[in-house]
């Protein structure tokens, strides 16, 4: 096996690498940790049991049945301390975090600044030392601050309860879709089993009602407005409807103008109506989902409300429902009696749990934190800025040559959805094309759309309100600049990167499941074939 | 034009860029934008919120002042675990996932993050070298919903429409597994010997039929005993064609049998001992591994980071673009997955760890452990009225107290403790009325030879 | 190519009679006396240009295959012309190659285990390859043909390169596309009557990287739409259109559906094959019954193309509450508009318009606009 990402030969592409583009990533050519092993390294981290206690009982392991003994050691690598240390560190550098470059271009994922004081706090021994199944009144001040949390995103929402449990929006959506089976069912409802929801609406949307067990019907925008239409909920709304699964704005950044009678068409025929309000953040302070007919809801507290994405994860979801549907939540909820905080974990009717405890607790934290920097000023600030930013992206990019904009009549919100058709006809150049070059602009990879793709070559940009001007104009110089390759030279885009750590990858072991590998162990037994 | 606020988090909120930018934009005030919203949706009332901005200064004093309200496990000696342990945070877990690029990193090209691809890619291969499988799966969001997917795996491998589990289940993973499994799965519960706690055998054959999806086993068991017959359930499991799926603690795996090596077809289990704070339960990480590429790779609901090479020769590349279209081939729409924000900056934090402990650290990790809480248990077992441990196997770092003896409940043990600053294990009589009174204590490698003694001093007075 | 890989081996086949009928207002150019007749007319061979464009893209990439084809203007000439040394197969007669030297070729390749074959002309070519070797090969189409209503073609000769280099990469996965054609003496006569011929295995764009969270939506393969759909039965009788996704129920079913016909089924059992409008009249006389079809070309038709047995009778007959339309999520996501009808009665087309729910995989249901 050659020694992986050693410093490489002259590279084929180098004169599209002697291109400006104002950039270039750190390339530590770092080995999987494996190849660092030094045999015999040892870090004293955790210390041996005290010697009265290992006098005491002696060398329990070997009371083990032999027959649950581990038989062969792990082949972990062994490194020292620094080595481990500056290995990670330069994964790290090797990482395009948000905070290190410009960072508009993943639509939908509300990209935005995680303030430092936040994650200070979140590590403080107050909260970091805290066990869940402590008694309640050791941790009064978490369960204040979550309390207050529910109720400021009650109040956002116009919902009259909140749950913390989900771990990210699918999750969310998921929890959801299980409190809705259990209305229907507690109801006698078994025939509603039928939850619709339409293309443009996340796929977790469609994926987490299906998980549970309903069946999905979706629906299209129309091609010229971008709504689904009333006429089309109309023609499959029916008594085995269970509820409605949308997203509100959609991605496309377009808010559907008939959400509304789609509530109360849903509702007529006994359904609930859960809205996905992960792109809650260009309409904060502006809609209130619980307004205008959702029984159910959520947040992510991860976009919307600032709390750092961790490289995927952990996330927190937060969903709202109104009082009917209180008593399905997940125990606890959370209660305050006028001078104490409880648990309430009476809950006969709860769908019991979708995950451990009470949810992503540093996130609450948070976000918490977060809202009460901004005020509901701030909030409506941000708001209005996340609007703002991407309308100014919206004018500058069609001036890109073979860029365009899906649904050009309507007016977009926190995001749009651009496609390069245009481009790709004349060039050969699409959007999966030019993701491949933008990075070597020190600018994130942007997203495309989720599936099921309607819009053929999507840009799908989201410019938060914690983007500057300068940004912007960054994100859409790039792309200028791209466009005039792709219409001279299209090759310097499809080698690209020619600026990123790594180049363009192979995908073709990634996409055949024969010759898939997912650990070190199974690369080494059988390489990529 | 409103005189409008100046923000520290928002870079254009500065005097004249707002009338500068939505004159780029062709709209005179951003009020005519969210005209998109139609008007009887559009909420106009006054939002119950604070209103002003808080300086960050502000901000820091006010919830410091809030969470000083709290009381700690480094305040308090605690013997809680049930799910949450109280484990050793080596300093460079917390050092590299404070690192702002992994912690506000997300969703970028295969080239443009590769260094996080790379260290997910570096948990997959330590993690399955752990547990002796070939494919594991970037986190999930804990290690109930792990077992969830695990469920959904061998739901679709096999086609079974039951799955059995042992009745000492940790209630925490019930809980959630109880949600995953509706509408697919029946659960169906194999009883324990009451003695060693260990699965009744006789029953799992008896319960075992062409309808067996999978045998679910916990290795410790929630309970805390090992549970040593892993390799005869997967024996018994697989004459049927049922799977195993076992749910470990990935730090017991120094010292116990991988269930690799038992022949567990899926594994799952909470990764939070591999550098997470407690947080309140609030920092979690579900790992999830299939033993067979062939049969299983295809059907696991979440990321997975895969190796390749790149165009340049002698570069290799990772990806979580790694057989995206899997959910594609979903049969009869069971365990599609939601996959989306998971928990990869605590999947890093455990790279971090394995590479730091490695086997060798992990196995003394694992011993001092199970040192700890057998002196416990010795010491504990000669208090009068108390039996312990109530099942008779060896256990991990966790073992039930029996309270029966004392005439008091845990409720009143557990408030007596506390009023000395001692948190007592969980109570388990809601979730295993069976047991009587009795609840689960959990001794890590936190605790010294003195806070077990006080706990045992302490027991002596209340009983 | 990355270190280790095979050299991949690329196949091409040109018609060089293929699109000679369009210049000269012909349409099609099946027969030899309508070749006549358009060389007669002055018409001009296109099929090498075509070919040529698509090499002339490719070129640059060449170390990374080996070049088969055939001799002269059957891919030699335009191999050679572009700079290829490609290795020659076979033996033909210039200027009078026939629909059996396509189809030895297409054969012959077969045999060298060629990856992908690439031939140049329009719906009579592919059915000369279809026939030839059905799904034993990837192939891809190279449009010259003045009838291409087949979706074995790429749009157009530089389209097809970008394929070629996603397949040589890995990243354009394969799937069946329908071979479609037209009776050609009909067309002439300003008639459409396209019939389903069968299905080549052909790659696909499926862009270089999708996008990071896709694929929570689990679109159903045609396995689990049968599975939908045979789960659903009940004691009616099942008018079975033509296409692979409707075949699958009978798969399914382990029943034999013929893949281009009209079958029936009744309590899951195959009481009729091939049938036509008057068979199965007789058959739902007095019975309840509902009929599956699915989409047949690229353009959406679920009636009146390849099925018109199927009849506006059979339609009304049946009732438009009784129809059950099938389809893949990426059949449906590439069409550009709506589901078309054309069952040649405006009357029956307009009593099909309107929304309807398609099923897209177990449990799953899309929405879709008929439109006529």
């Amino acid at each position: 096996m050659t020694k992986t990402n050693s410093k490489t030969t002259k590279y084929q592409y180098q004169e599209y690498a002697d291109i400006d583009t104002g950039y270039q990533a750190l390339r530590w050519h770092e080995p999987v940790i494996y190849e660092l092993s030094r045999k015999g390294s040892r870090n004293e981290i955790i210390p041996n049991a005290e010697k009265e206690i290992q006098v005491k009982v002696g060398d329990i392991t070997k009371k083990i049945p032999k027959k649950i003994c581990r038989k062969t050691p792990a082949a972990l690598p062994e490194l020292s301390e620094p080595e481990v240390m500056r290995h990670y560190l330069r994964l790290s550098q090797e990482t395009f975090g948000y905070d290190s470059g410009v960072n508009i271009g993943l639509g939908t994922c509300t990209m935005k600044y995680s303030p430092k004081l936040n994650d200070q706090l979140a590590k403080l021994p107050s909260i970091a030392y805290l066990h869940p199944l402590q008694p309640e009144e050791t941790f009064q001040g978490l369960l204040e601050i979550m309390y207050d949390l529910r109720t400021w995103l009650c109040e956002l929402s116009g919902m009259d309860e909140f749950s913390f449990l989900p771990r990210g929006g699918g999750h969310s959506v998921y929890t959801n879709a299980c409190i809705m089976r259990a209305y229907h069912r507690a109801n006698g409802n078994l025939h509603k089993n039928e939850v619709i929801t339409c293309a443009v609406s996340h796929p977790c949307n469609a994926g987490c009602p299906s998980t549970a067990g309903f069946k999905v019907i979706e629906l299209h925008p129309n091609k010229n407005t971008g709504d689904i239409g009333l006429d089309q909920l109309e023609a499959v709304v029916s008594d085995r409807t269970a509820g409605l699964f949308l997203t509100a704005p959609y991605d496309t950044g377009v808010f559907d103008s008939q959400l509304g009678e789609y509530a109360k068409l849903i509702h007529s025929y006994g359904g609930l109506v859960a809205l996905d309000q992960a792109n809650f953040n260009g309409v904060m302070t502006r809609m209130r989902a619980g307004d205008i007919g959702a029984d159910l809801m959520h947040f992510n507290l991860h976009k919307t409300f600032s709390t750092p994405h961790g490289s995927a994860g952990p996330g927190a979801g937060a969903i709202g429902v109104k009082k009917e549907l209180r008593e399905y939540l997940p125990a606890p909820l959370l209660e305050f009696d006028g001078s104490q905080y409880h648990l309430n974990y009476n809950l006969p009717k709860t769908i019991g749990k979708t995950g451990v405890f009470y949810g992503v607790i540093i996130n609450v934290l948070k976000a918490y934190a977060w809202i009460m920097s901004m005020g509901e000023q701030g909030l409506r600030e941000a708001s209005e800025w996340a609007v703002i930013n991407n309308n100014y992206l919206i004018k500058k990019m069609l001036e890109v040559r073979g860029v365009d904009i899906a649904w050009p009549n309507r007016r977009k919100l926190q995001e749009a959805r651009f496609h390069l058709q245009k481009m790709k006809e004349e060039t050969g150049i699409g959007s999966a094309e030019v993701n491949l070059r933008i990075a070597d602009f020190g600018i994130q990879t942007f997203f495309e759309s989720h599936e099921p793709v309607i819009i053929p070559e999507p840009v799908t940009p989201e410019a938060s309100e914690a983007a500057s001007k300068e940004d912007l104009d960054r994100f859409v110089e790039a792309f200028h600049q791209i466009s005039k390759e792709a219409y001279s030279n299209p090759e310097i885009i499809r080698t690209a990167p020619h600026h990123c750590t790594i180049h363009q990858t192979n995908l073709e072991p990634l996409l055949d499941s024969k010759r898939t590998k997912v650990t070190w162990r199974a690369y080494q037994k059988r390489g990529l074939s | 034009m409103k005189n409008s606020l100046v923000h520290r988090f928002i870079p254009n909120s500065a005097p004249g860029v707002r009338e500068e930018m939505l004159k780029v934009t062709g709209y005179k005030t951003v009020d005519e934008i969210y005209e998109e919203i139609p008007e009887a949706l559009r909420f106009k009332g006054e939002l119950k919120l604070p209103k002003e901005p808080v300086s960050e200064m502000e901000v820091d004093r006010r919830i410091k002042r809030s969470l000083s309200k709290n009381r700690t496990t480094q305040e308090m000696l605690s013997f809680l675990g049930a799910g949450c342990w109280f484990h050793y945070v080596p300093a460079l877990c917390g050092e590299i996932t404070g690192r702002s690029e992994f912690l506000t990193a997300y969703a970028g090209g295969d080239w443009a993050d590769h260094g996080r691809y790379q260290a997910m890619f570096e948990y997959q291969s330590m993690m399955g070298d752990l547990l002796d499988m070939d494919v594991v799966s970037a986190p999930v969001y804990d290690g109930t919903t792990a077992a969830g997917d695990a469920l959904h795996i061998a739901s679709r491998a096999t086609g079974g429409t039951e799955i059995l589990i042992p009745s000492t289940i940790s209630p925490n993973t019930l809980a959630t597994i109880r949600n995953y499994a509706d509408p697919w799965l029946d659960l169906k519960m194999i009883d324990h010997d009451p003695k060693t706690g260990l699965m009744d055998l006789d029953d799992l054959k008896r319960k075992l039929s062409s309808k067996t999806t999978a045998v679910f086993v916990e290795n410790p068991s929630y309970l805390g005993f090992i549970e040593d017959q892993c390799e005869e359930i997967a024996g018994i499991a697989h004459r049927v064609g049922a799977l195993l799926i076992a749910s470990i603690n990935p730090i017991s795996l120094g010292l116990l049998a991988a269930p690799g090596e038992y022949g567990a077809d899926i594994a799952c289990g909470e990764g939070q001992p591999m550098g997470m704070t407690q947080s309140c339960g609030g920092a979690t990480m579900g790992i999830l591994a299939v033993n067979d590429s062939d049969r299983f790779l295809t059907l696991l609901p979440s990321y997975l980071v895969g190796i390749s090479n790149t165009i340049v020769p002698g570069e290799l590349a990772f990806s979580w673009h790694t057989l995206w279209d899997r959910m594609l081939y979903s049969t009869r729409a069971h365990a599609r997955s939601f996959t989306g924000t998971s928990s990869w900056l605590w999947g890093i934090s455990a790279a971090v760890y394995m590479a730091l402990l490695g086997f060798e650290g992990i196995k003394q990790l694992g011993k001092t452990n199970m040192q700890n809480t057998q002196y416990a248990i010795d010491i504990l077992s000669k208090i009068p009225g108390i039996k312990t441990p109530l099942f008779s196997s060896v256990h991990f770092n966790e073992f039930v107290i029996n309270f029966d003896g004392t005439g008091k409940t845990v409720a009143v043990i557990n408030k007596a403790l506390f009023e000395k600053s001692i948190l007592g294990g969980k109570d388990l009589t809601n979730d295993f009325p069976d047991l009587g009174q009795s609840a689960l204590y959990c001794v890590t490698e936190m605790l010294r030879k003195e806070d077990i003694d006080r706990l045992a001093d302490v027991l002596r007075t209340i009983i | 190519m990355n270190p280790g890989e095979r050299k991949k081996k690329l196949g091409l086949i040109v018609n060089p009679l293929a699109g000679i009928g369009g210049r000269v207002g012909l349409k099609g150019s099946d027969g030899i006396e309508t070749v006549k007749k358009a060389f007669a007319m002055g018409a001009e061979i296109i099929s090498p240009q075509r070919a040529m464009e698509t090499l002339q893209d490719i070129y640059p990439f060449k170390d990374e295959f080996d070049l088969f084809t055939y001799p002269k203007g059957m891919g030699e000439d335009e191999a050679k012309a572009c700079g290829f040394s490609p290795i020659v197969l076979g033996e033909i007669v210039p200027d009078q190659t026939s629909a059996e030297d396509t189809k030895s070729a297409a054969r012959k390749m077969v045999d060298l285990e060629i990856d992908l074959i690439l031939f140049v002309g329009g719906d009579g070519t592919a059915r000369d390859i279809y026939e030839a070797i059905g799904d034993k090969a990837t192939v891809l189409g190279i449009p010259s043909g003045v009838k291409i209503h087949s979706s074995v073609y790429a749009v157009n000769p530089h389209r097809a390169s970008e394929l070629i280099k996603m397949f040589l990469k890995g990243s354009a996965p394969v799937r069946e596309m329908e071979v479609m054609d037209i009776d050609e003496d009909l067309f002439r006569k300003g008639q459409v009557s396209a019939r389903l011929y069968g299905y080549l295995q052909v790659p696909h764009e499926k862009g270089l990287i999708q996008s990071a969270k896709s694929a929570s939506l689990g679109a159903g393969n045609n396995r689990t739409i049968a599975e939908a759909v045979v789960d659903g039965m009940n004691d009616d009788y099942y008018i079975l259109g033509p296409g692979t996704t409707v075949k699958a129920i009978g798969d399914e079913l382990k029943i034999e559906k013929t893949l281009l016909g009209v079958d029936v089924i009744y309590r899951k059992q195959l009481i009729g094959k091939d049938l036509n409008e008057q068979q199965l009249l007789g058959l739902i006389e007095g019975k309840n019954a509902k009929i599956v079809v699915t989409i047949i070309g690229g353009q959406g038709y679920i009636f009146g193309r390849g099925n018109q047995q199927i009849s506006p009778r059979v339609i009304r007959k049946v009732g438009k509450q009784n129809l059950i339309v099938i389809a893949t999520k990426n059949k449906l996501l590439s069409l550009k508009g709506p589901l078309l009808v054309d069952t040649g009665d405006s009357e029956c087309d307009n009593y099909l318009s309107g929304y309807i729910r398609v099923i897209t995989g177990y449990n799953e249901e899309s929405v879709w606009k008929i439109e006529c």
